[in-house]
């Protein structure tokens, strides 16, 4: 066993031991990464000699005593649509391919100061927006346990990172599903906290009423660890909730009796995937054999929820990605003859089409005359689909569905037909609209070795059901154990 | 043909807080280009806007001072086009649920006093400065500005001649001043204004379509421009033309308007509720308290002046348009011909009372975010 294959818990271990250095560690992650990136192509910036200067950092704290911080000395791979001071941060478009920003996103700076080992930025959909990697402005990443297979979207290069361990731990962001999308296809643990638990400051917004940023990591304990450190009130975050954040781990309880769990009768539909039906309800079963009370759901809203965030999500976007004119940082077009033309060639050449098009969505929604029967629309439509879960979790603790209607597909198979590709995020989508957290991990294999992912579903700030329902099963079963072949 | 005339005024005054609007950064002019900047108030990318708990108090301050409703419920929205000087490519305003509406001031014309309703007062950032070198050099975008807070005063169009549209002004910056909230000092740039002019016959309902007329920045301005853009629609109208409706600046060095953009090249700024702020939420009770702050203000006591010392209202108007008190100066109060007239007396109270009356529960409606928990957020680095 090489030290890159350990998860954030036993590497912790071993630190606290004395039986590894945190250089030993980052040398075995930065080893792995020469070794396979060419093939996976996770990452856009390997962080190596940061990650040398961290984990030397690292050392000399644990020497001294200091080694509490389970995050102290560990190589974690953050998005590169979350600011990293004096590192390149790209949202993988070309319109930020050289931007380095002055300052720290709170999350980053927070597991700075946890002691984290900064690995590398890992690849996206160009502003988080698609559900394959497919749209980054720079190469696409594959899928670990296929390399003809797309790895999810849009965290895709972090949960890749993961699932290749060319990093510990890696965080991602998920607006529609881009966390747990990604954790699904590449069979690792992937969640999406409750909106307002983690700060937004320094991840660059796609669509700010949705957007939040999350673990992808090995195993339940790691996201809880992770969680442990990013989650709470930021006041540079007004919509970052002022709730005390509880510690994750004390959630980590193989005992399930009397848990109740709801499966909604919409997300198992006539012409699903039969494979990922069969690992869904398998899943169930076990955490039924251990003593958690499984009853029927309905989320009647839930046809809307596609549409409704394809509304929402583009409007935002089309205004949050209105900075990106090439006044102040980032690319601007050459031979512009006045301000209208700079405007127009550094933002045609800058952006790619999928973004584009999302801008040009919005626009559209939000134009007068548009307004209310888009926008307003959308924002009724997004309160029913909110009002669906809190009846529901009226009576259950936890909802389990699939994270995805299919396992992994292949690279270049819905990336011509942007509604299917839309159609990949229908069961994660709702989740970001009802601002309530959702995790997806593993839960089985198809017959072509492709993982398939359990989505649990939780309250407002009720993280801590989800990661007892994950944790237990995940003791109970071997999924996260497996690894791909590389 | 004999026209009446019909103006509303809208003044951006800049609310003299020490830090900026969404972020910590000094609002301090004359410095060096781009020096009062941080990484939110120049739009870079993860950013986000936090809000200055003084502009609050501020607003609210202007909205007690001017009769407005005070809502205890409003939101900022995003005013989004695109410009060098506008960083995030949006302007964070307010829209739907501004913080004050529906009040009025009382201006004294013609000895007569004659009150100007007005729509509204809302909060918003201020843009940055595009500074334009001669010709073929670049231009240049200080960002010093950009983020400093401003509030929008809107009136009524309730206002008849352009000496009433001066009058209205010079009360308005009285009051600013009175409440200590803006300098309201137009030749700096921190009290402008807008008019929306328009004519109709002597005796009509309908109002006439409307230019407005922007880039006004002296009272003797206003006054200027008014005139020539009634005179303007005047001749249109003599001459069988339409007015037709656009935005119009006016020229101090020529004395005249000119059309700068057409109704039809009108900006469609599809204006959104602002994801990134919590709605403001402004209790009785702070608005009891910052009513407690109000001092005297200049109809109060212009009437009290009228009354105690039968002086006539416009003398009473000239002496009440600062707040430097007449009654505490070397020799009191001082009528035109220089007699005194007496020594100060007891102040009128403001009616705080009002403060109940202010504050109107606002419907929630169907904003459609998840609730959030905990209170609206703001920065405090004003109260350092």
């Amino acid at each position: 066993m090489e030290l890159y294959h350990l998860t954030i818990h036993e590497l912790h271990d071993m630190l606290k031991k004395g039986e590894t250095t945190s250089l030993a560690i980052t040398e075995s992650v930065l080893g792995r990464i020469r070794a396979v990136d060419d093939k996976v192509k996770a990452y856009i910036t390997v962080t190596g000699d940061i990650a040398r200067a961290q984990a030397e950092a690292a050392d000399r704290r644990i020497k001294a005593g200091d080694n509490a911080s389970p995050l102290l000395g560990i190589p974690i791979a953050i998005k590169d649509n979350m600011c990293t001071e004096g590192i390149r941060t790209t949202c993988a478009s070309k319109i930020l391919e050289n931007f380095v920003p002055p300052y720290d996103a709170t999350v980053v700076r927070k597991l700075n100061k946890s002691g984290m080992v900064l690995c590398g930025k890992p690849n996206m959909d160009e502003f988080a927006m698609g559900s394959s990697t497919e749209n980054s402005g720079f190469f696409i990443t594959k899928n670990p346990w296929d390399l003809e297979r797309i790895p999810g979207g849009s965290s895709g290069g972090s949960a890749a990172a993961v699932a290749a361990d060319e990093c510990i731990g890696s965080l991602g962001s998920d607006t529609g599903g881009s966390i747990r999308q990604p954790a699904s296809c590449c069979g690792v643990v992937g969640l999406k906290p409750t909106y307002g638990r983690v700060s937004r400051y320094g991840l660059v917004a796609f669509a700010s009423s949705l957007d939040q940023i999350g673990p992808i990591t090995k195993d339940v304990t790691d996201t809880a660890l992770l969680m442990n450190v990013i989650a709470g009130h930021d006041p540079k975050d007004s919509t970052s909730a002022n709730v005390p954040a509880p510690d994750f781990t004390k959630a980590l309880k193989k005992d399930v009796k009397g848990l109740k769990i709801g499966l909604p009768k919409e997300y198992f539909i006539e012409g699903m995937d039969p494979e990922v039906e069969k690992a869904i309800r398998d899943a169930v079963k076990t955490l039924k054999g251990l003593g958690a009370k499984v009853v029927e759901v309905s989320l009647p809203n839930s046809d809307y929820a596609v549409a409704t965030y394809y509304i929402l999500a583009t409007s935002e976007a089309s205004s949050n990605l209105a900075r990106y004119d090439g006044v102040k940082y980032g690319f601007r077009a050459q031979d512009a003859k006045d301000l209208l033309e700079m405007y127009m060639k550094s933002r045609s050449q800058g952006f790619g089409s999928e973004v584009k098009r999302r801008i040009m969505l919005g626009t559209y929604a939000l134009s007068a005359g548009y307004y209310e029967a888009y926008y307003k629309k959308g924002q009724q439509a997004r309160t029913l689909i909110k009002r669906d879960f809190d009846e529901v979790f009226k009576s259950v603790d936890v909802i389990a569905t699939p994270t995805a209607p299919t396992a992994a597909f292949k690279i270049g198979e819905k990336s011509a037909d942007p509604l299917q590709m839309y159609l990949s995020d229908i069961f994660t989508i709702s989740v970001n609209l009802a601002g309530i957290p959702g995790m997806s991990l593993p839960c089985g294999f198809t017959k072509g070795n492709l993982p398939v992912g359990l989505q649990l579903l939780g309250r407002h700030f009720n993280e801590e059901a989800i990661i007892h329902a994950a944790y237990a099963y995940e003791q109970a079963t071997e999924w996260h154990k497996r690894k791909p072949k590389l | 043909m004999k026209y009446e005339t019909v103006i509303g005024l809208e003044v951006h005054a800049q609310l003299q807080t020490n830090t900026k609007i969404f972020c910590g950064c000094e609002t301090k002019f004359g410095e060096d280009a781009n020096t009062r900047t941080c990484p939110v108030c120049i739009g870079m990318p993860g950013v986000l806007p936090v809000l200055n708990k003084k502009a609050v108090e501020f607003i609210v301050k202007t909205g007690l001072a001017t009769h407005c409703t005070i809502s205890s419920y409003s939101r900022f929205a995003r005013k989004n086009y695109f410009y060098p000087d506008l960083p995030k490519g949006y302007q964070i305003s307010q829209y739907e649920l501004p913080v004050c509406e529906k009040g009025h001031v009382e201006i004294v014309v013609d000895g007569k006093v004659k009150r100007i309703g007005l729509t509204r007062i809302h909060l918003e950032e201020d843009a940055g400065k595009n500074l334009h070198q001669p010709e073929g050099g670049a231009s240049l975008v200080d960002l010093n500005r950009a983020g400093t807070p401003l509030m929008e005063i809107v009136s009524e169009p309730d206002i008849r001649t352009p000496e009433e549209a001066s009058e209205y002004l010079k009360k308005l910056r009285a009051i600013l001043r009175y409440i200590e909230v803006s300098d309201a000092d137009m030749e700096k740039g921190n009290f402008r204004c807008d008019a929306n002019v328009s004519i109709r016959p002597v005796g009509a309902k309908e109002f006439g379509t409307r230019a407005e007329v922007k880039n006004v920045n002296s009272f003797k301005f206003v006054q200027k421009a008014l005139e020539y853009e009634i005179k303007r629609q005047a001749q249109v109208l003599d001459d069988g033309g339409k007015v037709i409706q656009e935005t119009r600046l006016y020229d101090s060095t020529k004395g005249v308007t000119f059309s700068m953009r057409s109704k039809e090249e009108a900006h469609d700024y599809r204006y959104f509720p602002e994801p990134d702020l919590v709605p403001i939420v402004v209790s009785r009770e702070t608005v009891e308290a910052i009513g407690k702050t109000i001092p005297e203000l200049p109809d109060a006591r212009r009437e009290r002046f009228a009354k105690e010392y039968g002086l006539p209202e416009y003398d009473a108007d000239m002496l009440t348009q600062s707040r430097a008190d007449p009654e505490q100066g070397a020799g009191g109060v001082f009528r035109r011909d220089g007699k005194a007239l007496g020594p100060a007396q007891g102040r009128i109270e403001l009616d705080h009372g009002r403060a109940d009356a202010a504050l109107e529960r606002r419907e929630q409606g169907d904003r459609g975010l998840p609730d959030q928990a905990g209170p609206a957020c703001t920065h405090d680095q004003d109260d350092q």
